[in-house]
């Protein structure tokens, strides 16, 4: 038995909450201008992957509840309606922790299905939502080739999160 | 486990699943609540923004500022490997720009003697705030920046942003140390304009692209590629004369103009304070309402 010092317990809550911090640092990542000649508007969603990987793999120390602030958060910063990214974030989580059987086992080339599927359908509401809220319709090709970028970028993250979880989370 | 605890936990397991439930619903429906009242009460909302953005500003000029430097590095080596193209591009650059400036001195003198000839009232004169983007919120469904001045650095809603090419956008929020610009690709952007050398107006209309385009254009004006676009001025919103961009295509879909500026690559911007509020008007952040 591991003695539960103060210190072995603080440790742990530590661990523990890293999920929502990165979480919360991808929302302020993502925003950083880079000046990435022709990046513009094809930045990829950082925090939308966060949500679902997590979700998937350690859903218990990514509740609801931060996954909630962290679409607000999001909203607020890109100057969307807020509650936009509350709502997809929301519903990506409850979709994947439902779901959670089936993800868990797979290898990482479904994982990644997953995400094109779950991130298609959300972008198509997000965008349905933006046309309702102003009445007009956004630009299309712009949406699809966020949706690129982020499809393309999941793979690095996951696997960074991967290995965050390898190092810190194993036995926590 | 004792005996008594086990049928406590088999009715716990349902409910909690039912709670949980209720916890994902009740999320989902606060974040369409807080939509629809974005909608019905924008300016609550606005001010939750400016707060919010407002704290984590902070962070990101601190993250932002070694990103600088490393891209003035970056930008160095390629001065550096580009230097003989530049310098024959340079050069003749020089040559045209040294006619043109005969030209400007002709025009200037010829200027100053009609204005005093017909009594004309001046421009007032700008004063400009200098501020540096700490985040730029690129999307495919919005897209601003943020900069580290607020309202104690005399930011005001309403500021024109301009960059040394030309009109960036103006500043749609603002907090007591950062501001938000909305540029003027966004969905939201409306600009008077005017196409400098034939003087038809138009609307320059965002539509989240990196070419905006131009609306509301009188009927019969004729407009071709290569025209350039300026500010015109109308509605007070921003000085007349700012260079917008040039008029990139011109067909049934309508007229798409190739903005001067290129906002992703926008360091340091200026905000430039005419005195014109415009037909913005918003309370100082402090203020109660």
């Amino acid at each position: 038995m591991i003695k539960t010092t103060i210190w072995t317990r603080l440790d742990i809550m530590a661990k523990h909450m890293t999920p929502a911090l990165l979480t919360f640092g991808l929302v302020i990542f993502n925003i950083i201008p880079f000046h990435l000649e022709g990046f513009g508007r094809i930045v990829p969603l950082l925090p939308i992957m966060a949500v679902y990987h997590w979700g998937i793999y350690r859903s218990e120390l990514l509740p609801v509840y931060a996954v909630f602030a962290v679409g607000i958060l999001q909203d607020i910063l890109s100057g969307v309606p807020i509650g936009l990214n509350a709502l997809t974030f929301v519903s990506v989580y409850w979709f994947v922790v439902s779901q959670h059987g089936f993800f868990l086992g797979k290898s990482f080339p479904i994982v990644w299905l997953g995400f094109g599927l779950i991130l298609g359908v959300v972008m198509i509401v997000m965008w349905i939502i933006m046309a309702v809220f102003f009445t007009t319709l956004i630009d299309a090709k712009a949406a699809l080739f966020q949706y690129l970028t982020t499809l393309g970028f999941y793979p690095l993250i996951a696997w960074g999160f991967q290995r965050w979880q390898r190092t810190f989370l194993r036995l926590v | 486990m004792s005996v008594g605890k086990r049928p406590l936990s088999r009715i716990a397991a349902p409910i909690r699943g039912i709670t949980q439930r209720f916890a994902y619903m009740g999320m989902i429906l606060l974040a369409m609540g807080l939509m629809i009242l974005g909608k019905v009460d924008a300016l609550l909302m606005e001010r939750v923004r400016v707060i919010t953005t407002d704290a984590v500003a902070p962070i990101l000029d601190v993250i932002s500022r070694p990103l600088d430097s490393i891209n003035n590095i970056t930008q160095q080596v390629q001065e550096a490997i580009n230097i003989r193209e530049d310098n024959i591009r340079l050069r003749k650059e020089n040559k045209l720009l040294l006619q043109w400036q005969e030209v400007a001195r002709k025009l200037d003198a010829e200027n100053r003697a009609l204005r005093v000839a017909s009594n004309f009232v001046p421009d007032a004169k700008a004063s400009f705030i200098t501020a540096r983007v700490i985040a730029d919120t690129g999307g495919a469904f919005a897209h601003s920046l943020l900069l580290n001045a607020g309202e104690r650095n005399g930011v005001r809603k309403g500021q024109a942003a301009v960059t040394g090419d030309g009109l960036l956008g103006r500043v749609a929020d603002v907090g007591a140390r950062s501001s938000r610009i909305l540029l003027i690709t966004d969905l939201n952007s409306r600009i008077p304009v005017v196409i400098e050398s034939s003087r038809v107006r138009a609307i320059l209309a965002g539509n989240n692209t990196d070419k905006p385009r131009l609306i509301h254009l009188p009927p019969g004006a004729v407009i071709s590629q290569g025209d350039r676009v300026v500010t015109s001025g109308h509605g007070g919103a921003f000085t007349p004369g700012l260079p917008v961009g040039v008029v990139y295509s011109v067909s049934e879909n309508g007229i798409s103009v190739l903005l001067f500026v290129k906002p992703n690559q926008v360091e340091i911007t200026q905000l430039l304070d005419f005195g014109l509020s415009g037909i913005i008007k918003s309370l100082p952040v402090n203020q109660v309402r």
